[in-house]
């Protein structure tokens, strides 16, 4: 472990120690829960509005387009006036619609959310929640939020909003059991079912090089399990906008619908994030065995940087698949699921479970 | 044999679940409306609804003179617009007994292909779109561009060019239209396989159609169904092989046939027409004869007191013009039989039983104009 | 046996037909120089629509403020639509009898479909279509346009 790195924990331990001299303990603890929920609440909406951006700018060059490039430089705040013409907008209530539901479920999507993105591990040190069970906790909670769309399309009182959130029941329910597989595989090589623990397992090398070829398709089965699970295209059933108009935000409008906008944008970022911090190190730089002279000049990147490469490189593999490939039908998504990736990471994580038995791995 | 092949009966029940897809919905391509009973996902019966953009194009020719029709076909299959306008011109011809010139049918003929591959190409970005590959529509259009700007350079217009004229066309092409038709040629001859890799080729795409929305040459014939979507079931229907006009008779073209009669085998005849078409236009662009532009015609056409009837191939099948006159200047009557109307009645046949996302794929291989159904 | 290396096969044969059309699109991604996009507003100054293209009707004037309509009314009647509507006027010419010339042309452009049969009809030529395509207004009545323009003349070579 090379001490290179700038850790944040001596930044947030010294704001720690500063806020405990100043104040009682119990307020400090409030104060910095204060804190951390405004600075995360920024990071949210900056980070969603830019993936926003991104992801039209990315797909405008793939076909071809220039994209966004009006507001401001390169378009750069062409998300901000479409996030002011949608607060502006007027939210449109249902006849028949279920009120109450129809009121909660953007706000469920949002906050399974935004739970999930406390356990994300940004640099080494900046980390809001470091449970042992980190890997559990993202999946268990990044889940809920189907909860919110199997509301947001029961309480809006519209037969192709009813579709779309069945569908996307059927659909995360499915994709969840290969998320938590593959996930797994990693968790059998690492030992640790934390997040900071398996980045610290990931010092010389990543998993996804050190677990020969079953890391490989671990890696592969979540990045199509975690897509489908996102609700992103080729997998975005729920929405087919060919088919069911928009799926279950067909009745939302205004700011509500830009809840449930931002909250796929940001649950791309989580599962990206996830996929980095498991399989590709995390703010782990990249380290070659014993190359002590390159080991170090990568140690000079610093850690918040090598979080963020990764997570937008998975970022734009997503996007890749989806202005690529036409949408799956319900039947095949199910038949992808039960007969090709369930088996697949079954028989891998089994295969895993045997090397790290054997002790084959580096 | 069509009580067997028709089920022309749809029982309504009073607990169906009946989801309305249309007027305004982003798969049907325009103001028609499906009325879809469904059972879960999967469709039981789907009724079409159509006259949303009914104009009564027909009975406004019955108002107007024959050369005035013209444009008015433009806007009936505004994808073939060119082919549109020719069926007129042809039975106008007809009737007067005149000769167009060598030239006239030549250029027709070229036009008439490069609308039938703008027209497929558009088919193809919107089919793409439908099963959910957005980035396929805006390559498709990139490359209709080209053809459209040819358009433009020769008729002034893009996609509503009422060039054709009875007798002939409105003005000669532009110098520079056998050069750009065949720089389209090799540019599109590029550009070909990359549809066939980001669309063809791709396992998902291929699940979603292959064996989906089966229709039997027996079905085909007893609905009507003309052109690709027909030739997909085997039904040699191919207006330019059975009566060729124009300059079809001085070219060797195949006509694509698929025995599979599923929306795969539909797909795969537009693809391979867009092949063929580009096989005709690079036989007849260089061997445009010199002539006139047009035939001698007198400025006010009377057909004499009879019935016409010419039928040309369209870029989604068989479209057929029937003309009553009593002399006048104006037609007694207009009838236009046009592929999309006898296309759309399919669709219960084909969708019934599948599931809601094979309907918007069937829906897509028939490739409807509505404007076209409705007139 | 056959069964488990048709399945193999079946999801390699997949794995590459995805990969072929990520080709496709990657390809693009990294060569912006492909980008088809015209900067419309901002490339003003170098868009030159086709000579022939129809954007509107208009009636070319010469130097002298002049033109070749004689106000015969043959467009009026050609057009399918009723887009173009001819006010003439009787003025003794200078041998004093009295002789028809247009008062006004006037061309409703919310009307027109492009057809180009008063174009082609006119025995004088003294329409021709303009290259103009930016024709949204606020108020639908500036899109009724009189095409003469104010105190011109028919030209006299035009009347033979």
């Amino acid at each position: 472990m090379s001490s290179k790195i700038y850790d944040f924990s001596t930044l947030t331990g010294s704001i720690d120690a500063a806020l405990n001299s100043w104040m009682s303990p119990g307020l400090a603890v409030l104060s910095e829960m204060v804190i951390i929920g405004l600075l995360f609440l920024t990071f949210y909406a900056l980070l969603g509005l830019f993936l926003v951006y991104l992801e039209r700018k990315v797909c405008a060059v793939i076909q071809n387009r220039v994209g966004p490039n009006r507001v401001g430089k390169w378009g750069l705040l062409q998300t901000i006036a479409d996030l002011i013409k949608l607060l502006m907008k007027e939210l449109i209530p249902i006849r028949k619609a279920d009120h109450l539901l129809f009121l909660i479920a953007p706000f469920i999507v949002i906050i399974a959310s935004f739970m999930a993105m406390g356990a994300v591990p940004f640099a080494k040190g900046l980390h809001v929640l470091d449970f042992n069970i980190g890997v559990f906790y993202v999946m268990a909670v990044s889940s809920l939020g189907v909860v919110g769309i199997l509301i947001a399309g029961w309480s809006s009182n519209s037969k192709y909003s009813l579709i779309g959130a069945m569908r996307s029941g059927a659909q995360i329910v499915s994709y969840e059991l290969s998320v938590g597989l593959s996930l797994m595989a990693i968790v059998v090589f690492s030992g640790t079912m934390s997040l900071s623990g398996i980045i610290e397992s990931q010092a010389d090398g990543w998993w996804i090089f050190k677990g020969h070829i079953p890391a490989f398709v671990a890696f592969i089965v979540f990045l199509i399990a975690s897509t489908a699970e996102i609700n992103r295209g080729p997998f975005d059933l729920a929405e087919a906008e060919s088919e069911l108009t928009a799926g279950f935000h067909t009745e939302y409008s205004g700011i509500k619908f830009a809840f449930f906008f931002l909250a796929e944008y940001i649950n791309m970022f989580i599962v990206a994030a996830l996929g980095a911090t498991v399989f590709l190190g995390g703010w782990m730089p990249f380290h070659i065995g014993n190359w002590e002279g390159f080991n170090q000049v990568m140690d000079y990147i610093p850690s918040i940087v090598w979080f963020f490469a990764k997570t937008f490189f998975i970022i734009y593999v997503i996007m890749w698949f989806k202005w690529t490939f036409p949408r799956l039908r319900i039947d095949q998504l199910l038949t992808l699921e039960w007969k090709f990736l369930l088996p697949i990471s079954m028989v891998n994580i089994l295969l895993i479970a045997f090397l790290v038995m054997m002790h084959w791995h580096f | 044999m069509s009580e067997e092949i028709i089920k022309d009966v749809i029982v309504r029940e009073s607990e169906d679940y009946i989801i309305n897809m249309g007027p305004q919905h982003p798969s049907t391509h325009g103001v028609l409306r499906f009325e879809v009973c469904l059972k879960g996902e999967t469709v039981k019966y789907l009724i079409p609804h159509i006259g949303y953009i009914h104009r009564g194009i027909e009975k406004m020719c019955e108002a107007d003179t024959y050369q005035q029709i013209i444009h008015l076909t433009d806007r009936m299959d505004y994808l073939s617009a060119h082919i549109n306008n020719e069926a007129v011109c042809m039975v106008v011809e007809e009737a007067m007994q005149v000769e167009v010139p060598e030239r006239v049918k030549y250029i027709r003929t070229i036009l008439d292909e490069l609308n039938r591959i703008a027209s497929h190409q558009l088919w193809w970005c919107a089919f793409g779109m439908d099963l959910g590959a957005l980035t396929a529509f805006f390559y498709g259009l990139r490359d209709r561009e080209h053809i459209l700007d040819i358009f433009e350079e020769s008729f002034g217009s893009r996609l509503l060019h009422s060039f054709n004229t009875p007798g002939g066309l409105m003005h000669d092409v532009h110098p520079n239209f056998q050069k750009r038709t065949k720089e389209f040629i090799t540019y599109f001859r590029k550009k070909l396989p990359e549809y066939d890799q980001l669309l063809t080729g791709n396992i998902i795409f291929q699940e979603r159609v292959k064996g989906v929305g089966y229709m039997s040459r027996e079905k085909a014939i007893a609905y009507g169904v003309t052109g690709p979507s027909g030739r997909g079931s085997n039904l040699a229907c191919d207006i330019r092989k059975i009566a060729p006009y124009g300059a079809y008779d001085k070219v060797q073209f195949d006509e694509i046939l698929m025995t599979e009669g599923d929306t795969f085998a539909r797909y795969q005849v537009r693809m391979g027409e867009m092949l063929e078409s580009m096989k005709i236009i690079e036989q007849l662009v260089d061997n445009i004869p010199e002539g006139d532009f047009t035939a001698k015609m007198k400025p006010i056409i009377k057909l004499p007191a009879g019935e016409y009837f010419k039928r040309v191939e369209t870029a989604r099948g068989e479209l057929a013009v029937y003309v009553v006159s009593d002399g006048n200047k104006t037609p007694y009557r207009m009838k236009f039989r046009s592929p999309n109307f006898s296309n759309l009645f399919v669709m219960n046949e084909l969708a019934a039983g599948g599931k809601i996302a094979d309907l918007v794929a069937i829906s897509g291989s028939l490739d409807l104009v509505i404007p076209d159904i409705d007139r | 046996m056959n069964s488990i290396s048709k399945y193999f096969s079946d999801l390699f044969r997949g794995i590459s037909s995805l990969w072929a059309g990520m080709r496709v699109t990657g390809k693009y991604f990294i060569s912006p120089g492909q980008i088809v996009t015209q900067q419309y507003p901002e490339n003003r100054a170098t868009l030159k629509m086709e000579p022939r293209f129809k954007g509107e009707i208009i009636m070319p004037h010469d130097e002298n403020n002049q033109h070749a309509c004689t106000g015969c009314g043959i467009c009026e009647i050609n057009c399918p639509n009723g887009s173009i509507e001819i006010i003439t006027d009787r003025v003794p010419n200078v041998d004093g009898k009295p002789e028809r010339v247009i008062d006004k042309h006037i061309f409703h452009l919310s009307m027109c479909t492009f057809c180009g049969l008063c174009v082609k009809t006119c025995p004088s030529d003294a329409l021709a279509f303009g290259q103009e395509f930016e024709h949204a207004v606020f108020d639908r009545h500036k899109l009724t346009k009189v095409l003469n323009q104010p105190g011109s003349s028919l030209k006299k070579e035009a009347k033979k």
